[in-house]
């Protein structure tokens, strides 16, 4: 049988992938979620070519123009420095995005990985040590963290990320936790024990790409829990610093001039919604999608 | 030839997946009269269970689709009548048991209180909880539990799973069914309860003259508990006959087929599987389904689908061999 | 003679629960010559399926000894050389779970022999390809995933790749009873044409005695942890002396009326079957016992031979 008959890796890939869409296409909302957030990152990317003010993103200062409501010129109306919120809220997508993407990447694969090991070994000491640290993360209220470290150290976005990724880390590790211990006990994994496949491969090879789904859908749910407490944490002055467009400072920035100038306030907690809406459809999408078929 | 309670004809079931839609029921045709214990014998995939659950109604709608057939149930369409209406009919008239008892129970539930849920649903009218509890005693009385009372406060996994399987069949049994349907009711217990479960269902069908169909993939379960046999492959039915008839002259290839297979204990040794695989339902073989598989196919057989050809007292094959 | 692959001596296996002691495997004796298939029959809670698992190593033995090749390989299997993994495989009952839904074909195939260093090159397509050649699998099969395939050739996966490391012994745990009958036939015949081309030695479980007529060398009948009776497999099913296999035989479903002339008079099955956590006293089998005599409920009976190569656990024969 000549290698032609053989399918190739990109044949295969692009099928696996076909057959995906079809069944999350099926699902409206997910479809809306999609649109939404392939819509907002359009918009942080290209902020710079499709804000109609770029620079008001930026240190500006237009008196003359202070405190617009929304007008032809002004979609959503300016603040109190003359800048134009629509522009600044397209450049405070980029910092959310920014905020949630690093903060996943920090987070999902310690937290994975201490999962797999601590769920594997699951009634051992290795168990025991990661899972009660683990408990200890998870007990302390999140935001009482993040406030905690961000008031001892210098208050910017940066600073911010650390803060979340360190309360965020054990949700990962517990929901893999769960998986790999039922998971071990598999026939496929004793199958693959019994061959004499060593740890690394039986953690990595035959457990994980089982967990791969439930992980990704949460990743998808929590990138809009993450954007929410970054916001909470501009919002309290500790995340994003003023002059830079973050979305829950405007939030903070306007809500003094509530509920005259409304719209200060009022659009970029919009945005705010509307980047966690997007999220979480999508994420319940990819949940249906990853479920088990029936027919 | 007593009438049918159960009529099936011409059922045409589809499924819309990824990739096309998929053929399954391709023209069924099904009867069973009153009284009749009636056999469906099939491989996995062949469409028994979609049979039935269209039956019941309940297909999950979409990406399943009724495209043409009929379902007359004493007469009536089932397939027409509104879904509420149907209820009654599930409730009262038919009733069903599957093949995982352990699946069919709830575990948080105690036995008591799932029995007399049912006994109340189906009575409709609101009986004083005594009497719902001695309702529930008898039926769990009539399949031979030992001391039902305990039961009643037991949960589904302190039982084996032959008492759950006959717990089942007491949900079936108060609702005052006249047809039921058990779809491979054994498949999941050892063969001595298989054996002890299968003689109490067949004592109590005897005693009620009630119609069954019992589907599997069984054919000696099929030789010993029913009257009249249907094999289906693939979506269609391809012989029906007496029971005794079938297993001494069966006379479609794919029944020839399926009776070498099995193990005899007569020790011959193994014989060789029907060859070939069940068809893909998205691009199903034209003509005769199991043409492709058959070691007497003829030119016909690819162009055309075999109808019922009737071979005898009361014996159908769907296969241009016997065509006359 | 033949030389004995695999022994077992007065093999226990005991779980130690909340609610009691489970004897799942309660001293069993058998012994397996090379190239032969031992069949070994029960139904739920008669330890079958333990005795395979300790077999490989998934436990470890409560007491008694396992010996392979005349090496004690009583252990868990991580305390067991590498090398005997090579030589004892285990094809498990449902294929859907023991195969890794995530993991191709090739990937699947490919794992026992990059574990034994078995590659010849770095990528094992000839190799794979020659394994699905083995189960008459097609080629293109390599890189499908599980759900992709039926459940007949799943378990065609599941044994290519316990063949895969050439082994000479291998478990055959219930291989077909989640199967078709056709599915089984061809099943079936692979492993027994399979087992005369390399040799092999089975010891082949399930609930199946229409299947164990036809395939087996010899029979075991187990209940409740104990063996009740052994005898060649023509033997055993032309003069089965026990009255738990009685009791077996009588029910299972025949397809012909000749099956049912060789059935042993109707032993109607009673009782429910006793947990292994509350094993009766005595005999284990007397409380469904049609023929129990009074010390049946007392003694525990031992095993005793009534013919040739035929022995059973019966007070009415010791």
């Amino acid at each position: 049988m000549t290698q032609n008959s053989l399918p190739t890796f990109w044949s295969r890939k692009r099928e696996g992938f076909g057959r995906g869409w079809y069944k999350f296409s099926r699902n409206p909302l997910s479809m809306v979620g999609l649109s939404m957030i392939l819509l907002i990152a359009f918009l942080a990317v290209f902020a710079p070519f499709v804000s109609p003010y770029p620079k008001h993103a930026g240190v500006f200062v237009n008196f003359a123009e202070a405190s617009q409501p929304p007008s032809l010129r002004y979609l959503f109306g300016t603040d109190v420095f003359g800048r134009d919120i629509l522009s600044r809220i397209f450049f405070g997508f980029r910092f959310s995005l920014m905020m949630g993407a690093v903060v996943l990447c920090l987070v999902v694969p310690p937290g994975v990985i201490l999962g797999l090991i601590a769920g594997y070994f699951k009634g051992s000491w290795v168990d025991t040590v990661i899972m009660r640290i683990t408990d200890i993360f998870v007990a302390v209220p999140p935001l009482i963290l993040a406030l905690a470290i961000c008031s001892v150290l210098t208050p910017n976005i940066f600073n911010a990320m650390m803060a979340v990724s360190l309360m965020w880390w054990p949700w990962y590790c517990r929901l893999v936790y769960g998986l790999s211990s039922s998971l071990r006990n598999e026939f496929f994994v004793e199958a693959a024990e019994l061959t004499g496949a060593g740890r690394v491969h039986i953690l990595f090879k035959e457990i994980l790409p089982n967990c791969v789904s439930p992980i990704f859908t949460k990743m998808s749910l929590d990138m809009g829990w993450v954007m929410l407490i970054g916001a909470t944490l501009s919002f309290v002055g500790l995340g994003v610093q003023p002059p830079k467009p973050g979305l829950g400072t405007m939030v903070a920035d306007g809500r003094i001039y509530m509920p005259d100038q409304w719209w200060i306030t009022v659009f970029p907690a919009l945005a705010i919604m509307i980047v966690v809406l997007g999220f979480n459809l999508l994420g319940d999408g990819l949940r249906d999608l990853f479920a088990v078929e029936e027919v | 030839m007593s009438e049918s309670l159960l009529e099936i004809k011409n059922l045409h079931v589809g499924f819309d997946i990824y990739g096309g839609h998929l053929k399954v029921l391709d023209g069924v045709n099904f009867a069973v009269g009153k009284g009749e214990k009636v056999g469906l014998v099939g491989e996995t995939g062949c469409g028994k269970t979609t049979t039935m659950k269209t039956v019941m109604r309940i297909l999950p709608i979409p990406p399943a689709k009724v495209r043409n057939g009929e379902v007359f149930y004493k007469g009536k369409n089932l397939l027409r009548v509104n879904l509420r209406k149907v209820r009654g009919v599930k409730g009262k008239g038919i009733s069903m048991i599957f093949q995982d008892p352990t699946a069919a129970l709830n575990p948080v539930f105690t036995i008591g209180r799932q029995l007399m849920d049912v006994v109340r649903y189906s009575t409709g009218a609101d009986r004083s909880g005594d009497k719902i509890r001695n309702r529930a005693i008898g039926a769990l009385k009539d399949v031979a539990m030992p001391d039902p009372e305990r039961i009643l406060s037991n949960y589904p996994i302190q039982l084996s799973g032959g008492m759950r399987q006959r717990i089942c069949i007491a949900m079936a049994l108060v609702t005052g069914w006249e047809f039921l349907i058990a779809d491979e009711p054994t498949t999941s217990l050892d063969v001595t309860i298989q054996d002890q479960v299968l003689r109490l269902l067949g004592n109590l069908i005897e005693e009620k003259g009630n119609s069954t169909i019992l589907i599997t993939h069984s054919l000696g379960i099929v030789r010993e508990w029913t009257d009249r046999v249907y094999v289906m492959y693939a979506g269609n039915m391809v012989e029906a006959s007496p029971t005794k008839e079938l297993f001494s002259k069966p006379l479609h290839p794919y029944t020839q087929g399926l009776m070498k297979a099995v193990p005899k204990l007569t020790g011959e040794g193994m014989a060789e599987g029907v060859t070939g695989r069940i068809p893909n339902y998205l691009t199903p073989p034209a003509g005769c389904r199991f043409h492709p598989r058959c070691p007497h196919v003829m030119p016909i057989c690819e162009k055309e689908r075999p109808p019922f050809f009737d071979v005898g007292d009361a014996h159908q094959v769907a296969c241009f061999l016997y065509k006359e | 003679m033949t030389e004995e692959i695999v022994i077992a001596k007065d093999l226990k296996k005991h779980f130690h629960t909340s609610r009691g002691t489970v004897k799942a495997v309660d001293g069993i004796n058998f012994s397996i010559p090379e190239g032969e298939m031992l069949g070994l029959v029960g139904e739920s809670g008669s330890g079958k399926s333990t005795v395979a698992y300790t077999i490989m190593g998934m436990y470890r033995p409560t007491a008694g000894e396992i010996h392979f090749r005349g090496q004690d390989i009583s252990r868990e299997a991580r305390k067991r050389p590498k090398a005997l993994k090579k030589e004892i495989q285990i094809v498990f009952q449902d294929p859907g779970s023991s195969l890794n839904p995530r993991r191709s074909i090739k990937q699947i195939l490919e794992l026992p022999l990059k574990v034994h260093g078995l590659l010849t090159n770095k990528s094992g397509t000839q190799q794979v390809e020659r394994l699905l050649e083995m189960v008459e699998l097609p080629l293109d099969y390599m890189y499908k995933y599980t759900e992709a395939i039926g459940g007949g050739e799943k378990q065609m996966v599941a044994i290519a790749r316990a063949l895969a490391t050439n082994p000479s012994f291998v478990v055959l745990d219930e291989p077909t009873s989640a199967l078709d009958v056709s599915v089984q036939a061809k099943i079936i015949n692979k492993l027994m044409q399979l087992q005369k081309e390399l040799k092999l030695t089975y010891l082949f479980i399930t609930h199946d005695l229409s299947l164990m007529r036809n395939v087996a060398t010899r029979v075991a009948i187990m209940y409740l942890g104990k063996i009740c009776e052994v005898a060649s497999a023509s033997e055993f099913f032309r003069n089965p002396v026990h009255p738990y296999t009685q009791m077996l035989l009588s029910s299972i479903p025949v397809v012909s009326e000749e099956e049912e002339q060789l059935k042993p008079k109707k032993v109607l099955s009673r009782g429910e079957i006793p947990s292994p956590v509350n094993v009766p006293p005595g005999c284990s089998f007397h409380l469904r016992c049609p023929v129990k005599k009074e010390f049946c409920s007392q003694d525990d009976p031992e095993m005793v031979t009534v013919g040739e190569d035929h022995i059973v656990r019966c007070h009415l024969f010791s």
